[in-house]
C-alpha cells in the first residue's frame, strides 16, 4: 500500500519559490491499477519522482508497503527503489550498450543475488514479455514497442510491489501502444500495484481509478467510469 | 561486484575510444616521463650489496694537509695512503678487511692468433671476495697465504674468460699479464654492483674490473693505479717507494663489523692509529677518522647527483599536470554518461555503487596508461643511452627491472584513482531524477 498525506514539495531559487505539491494526499491499494493525469505543470511528475523515492519531499509523511519511508537515508533510498519500485519510462531508457540480457540484469546486480538466480529471473521476465529469442540483441537493434517491453521487464526482473510508470506508450504508435497496455493489465491482475501518468484519456480508463492532479493538488479520485463520466 | 564494474569499464572504454585514448595517453606520457627518471634515480640511489650492506664500512683517515680539510666542510679524504691502508690490514681488527686500488693490466692470450690487449684490473687482497659477496662461476678467490707470499694468481671476469679460454673452467691454467705468469684460482659469475660502492672515487657507475690479483704482487710488481690518486705534499726523490710512503691517497680500505659494539670498538681503534700517528709527525689536523657502512658512503658521496633530483621534481610535476589533464577528461567522460547513472541510481545503485564503477573504470584506464607508460619509460631510457652512449656508465643506468615495471603500473593506476576522485565524486552527486526526463 502506498499512503501519502499532505505531502508538499517546493523548490527553491534566490528569487522564487514553486509550490509542485500542496497538500498532496492520496492512498493506493495493494493490487491497484491507477492512472494519472493532469496538465503539464500539474505535479504529476513530482509526485511520481517523490512516490518512486528518486525525490525527497518538503513536509507530509509517505508510506510504502506500511513503512514510513519520509526520513530514509540515500542508501536505505536506493534500496526500497530496488527492492520494492519498478520504473518503466517514456522513452525506455535502456543502456545502448548493453544486450537485454544486461539491461534486465542492471536492477538485479543491486539487489547482491547470486549469478544463478539473476538469470533464471531474466529469462522468465525477457519470456514473460515475448522476447526470449532476442535475449542477446542490443536495444538498438529493436523495435520502440519491443524496447519499452525489455523496460517492462526490467522493472519486473526485480519482482516489486509497485510499478511506476511515466507515459509508457508516449513514444509507440497505437499498436505498439496497445500491446503494451495488454502486458501493463495483465502484470497488474498478476497482483502487481501499477501508478500510470498519462497524458491520454483512453489509456487512463484502462486503470481502475483514475487520478486528476492539478495545481499540486489531488483535484478528483474517483473509479474511472465515474471520473470519465465528469469528463464528457 | 568488482567483475562486472570491471566488464562496466571495460565497456565504456570501447564506447568511448578517442576520450579514452586520451586518458591513457595522458596518463602514459606522465609515467613515462616520470618513471624514467625515476628510473635512473632508483639504479642510482640502490643499495648494491642489500644482504652485507651493514656489515661493510668504509675507511676515512684524516691523513690530510693541516691547513686545509680534503674536503669541504671538514671531511677527511676519500681514500687512504699506502702506509695507513696497510697498516689497517696488518692490524687486522676487523672480522675480514680488504685494501684496494683501480689498476690495469695487458693480457698475452696462449693463442698466437689472438692479440694482447688491455683489461681492468684491481690489485686486491683475499678478502674482497666473500666480504664483497663475489658470486663464482668456477672456482674461488685466493686465500690469505697468496696474499704474504706473493703468489701470482688471478681471479678472471666472466667475458675474459669467455675470450681466453671459450668459458670452459680454467681454474689451475695460467694467463700471461704484463710478461708475468698468474695462476687462475676462478671465475666471477655475473656480478656488477651499481653503484659500483667498493670504489665510487674512480666512477661509481663504472663497471666491475675484468681480472682481480693480490694487492701484495701489485705492489712488489710496482704496478701503479689507474685510478684517482691524490696528494697534498709532494711525494719527493725516491721513485716507487718514495711514492709508497707519500701522503698520496689512492687506494680504499673496508672493514667488516657486526653490531655497535664492533663498530665502537674499531672506531676507537683508528683514532688510537691516528693518535700514534700524529706521534711520529702525521695526522696534524684534529681527529677526523670515519666509518659509513655502504649507504651511507653512497649518500656521503652524493652518488646521485643533484642534477637528477631537480629532474625527479619536474618529471613529478609533469605527471601533476598529465592527471590535471586527466581529471578533465574524466569530468567529461562521467558527464557524458550522467543519465545513465541517474538511471542506476534510480533503479537502485546506491552512490557507493556508482563511485566503485567509476574509480573501477578509472583503475582499468590507469591499467592500460602504466602499460603504455613502461613502453615509453623503455623509449625514454633508450633515448637516454642513445644520447649519453659515449659515457660508459650511462649502460648501467639505464636498465629497467621488473620492479620498477611492476611500480610504473602501480603508480599509474594510484595516480588514475587520484584524479578519478573528484569526478567520481560529482558522478556520486547526479540525482538520480535529474536525467530520466519526465520521471
Amino acid at each position: 500500500m502506498l499512503r501519502m498525506h499532505n505531502v508538499s514539495k517546493i523548490y527553491r531559487t534566490d528569487s522564487v519559490e514553486t509550490h509542485a505539491l500542496r497538500e498532496f494526499s492520496l492512498t493506493v491499494n495493494e493490487g491497484e491499477f491507477v492512472s494519472v493525469t493532469g496538465p503539464s505543470g500539474s505535479g504529476k511528475t513530482t509526485f511520481l519522482n517523490i512516490a518512486g523515492l528518486l525525490e525527497e519531499f518538503s513536509n507530509g509523511s509517505y508510506e510504502l508497503d506500511g513503512k514510513d519511508v519520509s526520513r530514509l537515508n540515500d542508501g536505505q533510498r536506493s534500496r526500497v527503489r530496488n527492492e520494492k519500485i519498478g520504473f518503466i519510462f517514456q522513452s525506455f531508457n535502456l543502456i545502448p550498450e548493453l544486450d537485454i540480457f544486461d539491461n534486465v540484469d542492471v536492477p538485479l546486480r543491486y539487489r547482491g543475488l547470486k549469478a544463478a538466480e539473476r538469470r533464471q529471473r531474466i529469462e522468465q521476465v525477457v519470456d514473460l514479455v515475448g522476447l526470449g529469442s532476442r535475449m542477446h540483441h542490443l536495444p538498438s537493434q529493436l523495435s520502440g514497442g519491443q524496447q519499452q517491453r525489455v523496460a517492462i521487464a526490467r522493472a519486473l526482473a526485480g519482482e516489486p510491489r509497485f510499478l511506476l510508470a511515466d507515459e509508457p506508450t508516449g513514444n509507440l504508435d497505437s499498436g505498439m501502444a496497445a500491446s503494451v497496455m495488454e502486458l501493463l493489465a495483465d502484470i497488474n491482475r498478476a497482483g502487481t500495484t501499477i501508478i500510470m501518468v498519462t497524458h491520454e484519456a483512453a489509456l487512463a480508463k484502462r486503470a481502475e481509478r483514475n487520478i486528476s492532479v492539478r495545481d499540486g493538488r489531488v483535484s478528483s479520485g474517483a473509479p474511472v467510469h465515474i471520473a470519465s463520466a465528469a469528463t464528457a | 561486484m568488482t567483475r562486472y564494474y570491471l566488464k562496466l569499464g571495460l565497456l565504456s572504454i570501447r564506447n568511448n575510444p578517442v576520450l579514452s585514448a586520451l586518458m591513457v595517453a595522458a596518463i602514459g606520457v606522465g609515467i613515462g616521463a616520470c618513471m624514467t627518471i625515476v628510473n635512473i634515480d632508483y639504479v642510482m640511489s640502490g643499495n648494491p650489496v642489500p644482504h652485507r650492506s651493514d656489515v661493510l664500512y668504509h675507511v676515512q683517515l684524516d691523513s690530510w694537509d693541516p691547513n686545509k680539510p680534503a674536503n669541504e666542510p671538514d671531511k677527511p679524504p676519500d681514500q687512504v695512503t699506502y702506509l695507513d691502508g696497510t697498516a689497517l690490514l696488518d692490524a687486522r681488527k676487523g672480522r675480514r678487511q680488504v685494501l684496494s686500488y683501480r689498476s690495469g693490466r695487458v693480457i698475452q692470450p696462449e693463442d698466437p692468433d689472438l692479440r694482447p690487449f688491455e683489461v681492468t684490473a684491481r690489485s686486491t687482497t683475499a678478502d674482497f671476495f666473500p666480504m664483497f659477496d663475489v658470486p663464482f662461476i668456477y672456482g674461488e678467490g685466493w686465500g690469505r697465504s697468496e696474499d704474504d707470499n706473493l703468489v701470482q694468481v688471478v681471479v678472471l671476469g666472466k667475458e675474459i674468460n669467455e675470450r681466453l679460454f671459450g668459458g670452459v673452467n680454467p681454474v689451475g691454467r695460467t694467463v700471461v699479464m704484463n710478461g708475468d705468469t698468474y695462476r687462475v684460482t676462478g671465475v666471477i659469475d655475473d656480478w656488477n654492483p651499481i653503484p659500483k660502492f667498493y670504489d665510487v672515487s674512480n666512477g661509481a657507475f663504472n663497471d666491475v674490473e675484468e681480472v682481480y690479483f693480490p694487492f701484495s704482487v701489485s705492489i712488489a710488481k710496482e704496478i701503479g693505479s689507474h685510478g684517482n690518486t691524490n696528494c697534498w705534499k709532494p711525494t719527493g726523490e725516491g721513485g716507487w717507494k718514495a711514492f709508497l710512503n707519500s701522503e698520496c691517497v689512492w687506494m680504499q680500505f673496508w672493514v667488516e663489523l657486526h653490531g655497535a659494539d664492533e663498530h665502537r670498538v674499531y672506531m676507537t681503534f683508528l683514532d688510537a692509529y691516528a693518535e700514534s700517528q700524529k706521534a711520529l709527525g702525521r695526522f696534524e689536523r684534529p681527529l677526523n677518522n670515519r666509518l659509513h657502512d655502504v649507504m651511507e658512503w653512497m649518500q656521503d658521496q652524493e652518488v646521485v647527483e643533484d642534477d637528477v633530483q631537480v629532474l625527479l621534481g619536474l618529471a613529478v610535476l609533469f605527471l601533476i599536470v598529465c592527471l590535471l589533464n586527466t581529471i578533465g577528461l574524466l569530468l567529461a567522460k562521467i558527464m557524458r554518461r550522467s543519465g545513465d547513472i541517474s538511471l542506476r541510481r534510480a533503479l537502485g545503485a546506491s552512490r557507493g555503487a556508482i563511485f566503485s564503477q567509476y574509480i573501477v573504470e578509472a583503475g582499468v584506464i590507469g591499467l592500460c596508461g602504466g602499460l603504455l607508460g613502461v613502453g615509453l619509460t623503455w623509449f625514454g631510457l633508450k633515448g637516454i643511452e642513445i644520447l649519453y652512449g659515449q659515457f660508459d656508465f650511462v649502460g648501467n643506468l639505464v636498465r629497467m627491472d621488473w620492479i620498477m615495471i611492476f611500480a610504473a603500473i602501480v603508480l599509474a593506476i594510484v595516480s588514475a584513482l587520484f584524479a578519478a576522485l573528484y569526478p567520481t565524486w560529482r558522478a556520486c552527486r547526479i540525482h538520480p531524477a535529474s536525467q530520466l526526463k519526465t520521471l
